[in-house]
């Protein structure tokens, strides 16, 4: 069994998932974070490889993917980095990034990499959900890969079913259609659309993302999902000072 | 062969909509109506009426005869330099401004490189009381003042791109962020051949009067409506598939793109994008992009801020592909030379853009009565510090 849905078998609710950046604050930094987050209490990881055209993202994660490249990072390193993975790490990893790096690298090749150093899935938010079945999914499965699709309160209902038949892992669903790092508030119409994508009964649990920043805003996305994703406010966490300190500081505000 | 969009808004390999779910509706919306929008007989009615009365179509089709005189061949200019705002751009903005109308939508967001297309919106924002929102590298503010003042005398807000290089590739990221924002009540008017499908082919198809009047204008003149070479310049390449679109059938008709070679292409300052580029993903669609072997975008170099862009439109890139239109590059001193040489020889100033297109002239062997159309995609007044700088006047 596939990490990811192991740990949706064995906890059904407040699951944890948090995003970084690879090779961010430092470049040799994508491992000791991962170790950190996992020892802190994270239930899942999604690893960002940095694209320089993040058109899905807010200035945080921007300028994260800038400093990360600008420091050298690449996919050939970054498959070297995660050779270590595995060695300290147990809960499920995700890599998110953009459709472009991949294609050069080639999509075989990397889902064949992803598998060799135990990453479990993928999130690629520029590919095409009709791109990935009619192209990419045999080469997903045939390396035991999911792939994550996003979900916006703007999604149709037949959309979403698509969506649910073509995932094997878990949907994310974003909590507002907008870029990463806004502040999430669950107003009448977010929790109509939670409420909604609940009673759909899915077959495959959901975690909301996008603006959640705080324990407040945690627990309310757990009220209608299965758990949740930070991403933005925990990048912002780490530039200075050090790094298991840090991790160790954010994550119980969300443990407690 | 097919040069034009299948139904699964491919052209060969090149095009779809790489687009993250956020902008998925809003694209979709765009696929499911804008043939249907465009067709309907009172938006022709409405488009060609503010065409020939606000924008001043059709623009000539001139034969310059001391350039036909120099080149042994009769060279004519289509003066997109004479329309409403001084480009070709504003054939486009015209189109999809009608059209986001038709849809209900309130605002409009643009993204733009030297200032043209973003004048362009600003210009039928303000005709049509729509509120505007322009996005502009920061570098690009600083080097094009007059278009920037242009813009907010118009009533648009202009917002720096403050993110990676700075220039249009960025504005184009943060326009795109924009959208996906405010999903609902607003109308992204993409200002070239570029982006998610079906821009391409909506953008190609409003620029395409274009071509229809050439070929009008071309029986008036020479009683045959297919000459021997089309040229025009390349950045995203709206220009230039305007001035193809209705030649691209006509498979003795040659047609030449002329990339901007910037320093040269091989000095690591350069916006030639088939020479430099690689297959790959950009702003929603698939082309031909400038990157580093990992798949980042590269920044490209041009002394024209409008051709001063990574990647050209998925129709480009098909066209070059199948060789149905041959790629060329001009250096930025070859292209400053030719606009000096067309404002002494014709008293016309073109923008340093369309004098890429001119400057392939000069590269070009002719054996006398062939007919040459090129696209003056626009006019030089936006460029008179760079000539002056560059000639030293």
């Amino acid at each position: 069994m596939n990490r990811i849905t192991k740990v949706f078998k064995e906890k059904k609710n407040n699951i944890l998932s948090i995003y970084y950046t690879a090779g961010y604050p430092g470049l040799g930094d994508t491992i000791a974070i991962a170790a950190a987050l996992e020892k802190a209490g994270a239930d899942m990881l999604e690893i960002g490889f940095p694209y320089s055209d993040p058109v899905a993202d807010g200035p945080v994660i921007q300028a994260s993917s800038k400093q990360s490249l600008d420091q050298g990072m690449d996919l050939n390193l970054l498959f070297e980095q995660l050779k270590e993975l595995r060695k300290t790490v147990t809960i499920p990893v995700l890599l998110m990034g953009y459709v472009n790096p991949v294609l050069q690298y080639g999509v075989e090749r990397f889902c064949k990499a992803c598998a060799e150093v135990g990453v479990d899935g993928c999130i690629v938010p520029d590919l095409p959900m009709v791109e990935y079945e009619e192209f990419y999914k045999d080469t997903f499965l045939k390396y035991g890969l999911s792939n994550i699709f996003l979900v916006t309160p703007e999604t149709s209902v037949e959309r979403i079913h698509k969506i649910d038949s073509l995932s094997n892992g878990f949907i994310y669903l974003l909590s507002s259609s907008a870029t990463t790092g806004q502040n999430l508030q669950v107003s009448d119409t977010t929790a109509a659309y939670f409420s909604r994508i609940a009673a759909m009964e899915l077959n495959n649990p959901t975690m909301i993302g996008f603006g959640i920043s705080s324990k407040e805003t945690f627990d309310k996305a757990c009220n209608y999902a299965n758990g949740g994703i930070i991403g933005t406010a925990f990048v912002k966490s780490l530039p200075s000072g050090n790094l298991e300190e840090n991790i160790e500081t954010f994550m119980a505000k969300f443990r407690a | 062969m097919n040069y034009f969009v299948n139904e699964k808004g491919y052209y060969g390999d090149f095009g779809g909509a790489y687009i993250p779910e956020m902008l998925y509706p809003n694209v979709e919306e765009l696929r499911q109506n804008y043939l249907k929008i465009i067709g309907d007989a009172d938006f022709q009615k409405e488009f060609h009426h503010l065409l020939k009365d606000y924008v001043g179509r059709p623009s000539p089709l001139y034969l310059a005869e001391r350039l036909s005189k120099r080149y042994n061949a009769n060279i004519f200019l289509k003066r997109e330099d004479l329309n409403h705002t001084g480009a070709h751009k504003i054939n486009n903005t015209i189109g999809q401004i009608l059209l986001a109308e038709k849809l209900g939508k309130k605002r409009i967001i643009a993204e733009t490189g030297a200032g043209q297309h973003g004048v362009a919106t600003a210009t039928v924002c303000a005709l049509r009381g729509l509120e505007c929102v322009v996005y502009m590298g920061e570098i690009d503010i600083q080097r094009q003042a007059p278009n920037v003042a242009r813009m907010k005398m118009l009533g648009a807000k202009v917002v720096s791109a403050v993110s990676g290089s700075k220039t249009l590739k960025d504005a184009t990221n943060e326009a795109m962020r924009d959208w996906i924002n405010n999903p609902v009540d607003t109308h992204y008017i993409i200002g070239s051949v570029v982006g998610p499908h079906p821009y391409p082919d909506m953008v190609s198809i409003f620029q395409s009067i274009i071509s229809e009047e050439t070929k009008k204008q071309l029986i008036e003149q020479t009683g045959n409506d297919q000459p021997d070479y089309v040229l025009a310049c390349v950045g995203g390449g709206s220009n230039a598939m305007g001035m193809f679109y209705h030649f691209i059938n006509d498979e003795n008709v040659k047609l030449i793109a002329v990339e901007a070679g910037g320093k040269g292409v091989d000095t690591g300052f350069s916006a030639a994008t088939t020479f430099l580029g690689k297959e790959g993903v950009l702003h929603g669609s698939r082309s031909i992009l400038m990157q580093t072997a990992d798949g980042q975008v590269v920044e490209p170099h041009s002394v024209s801020a409008g051709l001063d862009y990574p990647g050209i439109g998925p129709q480009h890139a098909h066209l070059f592909k199948t060789t149905r239109a041959e790629y060329v590059s001009i250096t930025d001193d070859e292209a400053l030379d030719a606009g000096l040489l067309c404002t002494q020889m014709e008293g016309i100033i073109p923008a340093i853009e369309s004098a890429h297109a001119l400057a392939y002239l000069e590269k070009m062997k002719f054996t006398g009565g062939e007919n040459v159309v090129v696209c003056l995609s626009g006019r030089g007044d936006k460029d008179m510090d760079t000539y002056m700088k560059h000639f030293g006047f």
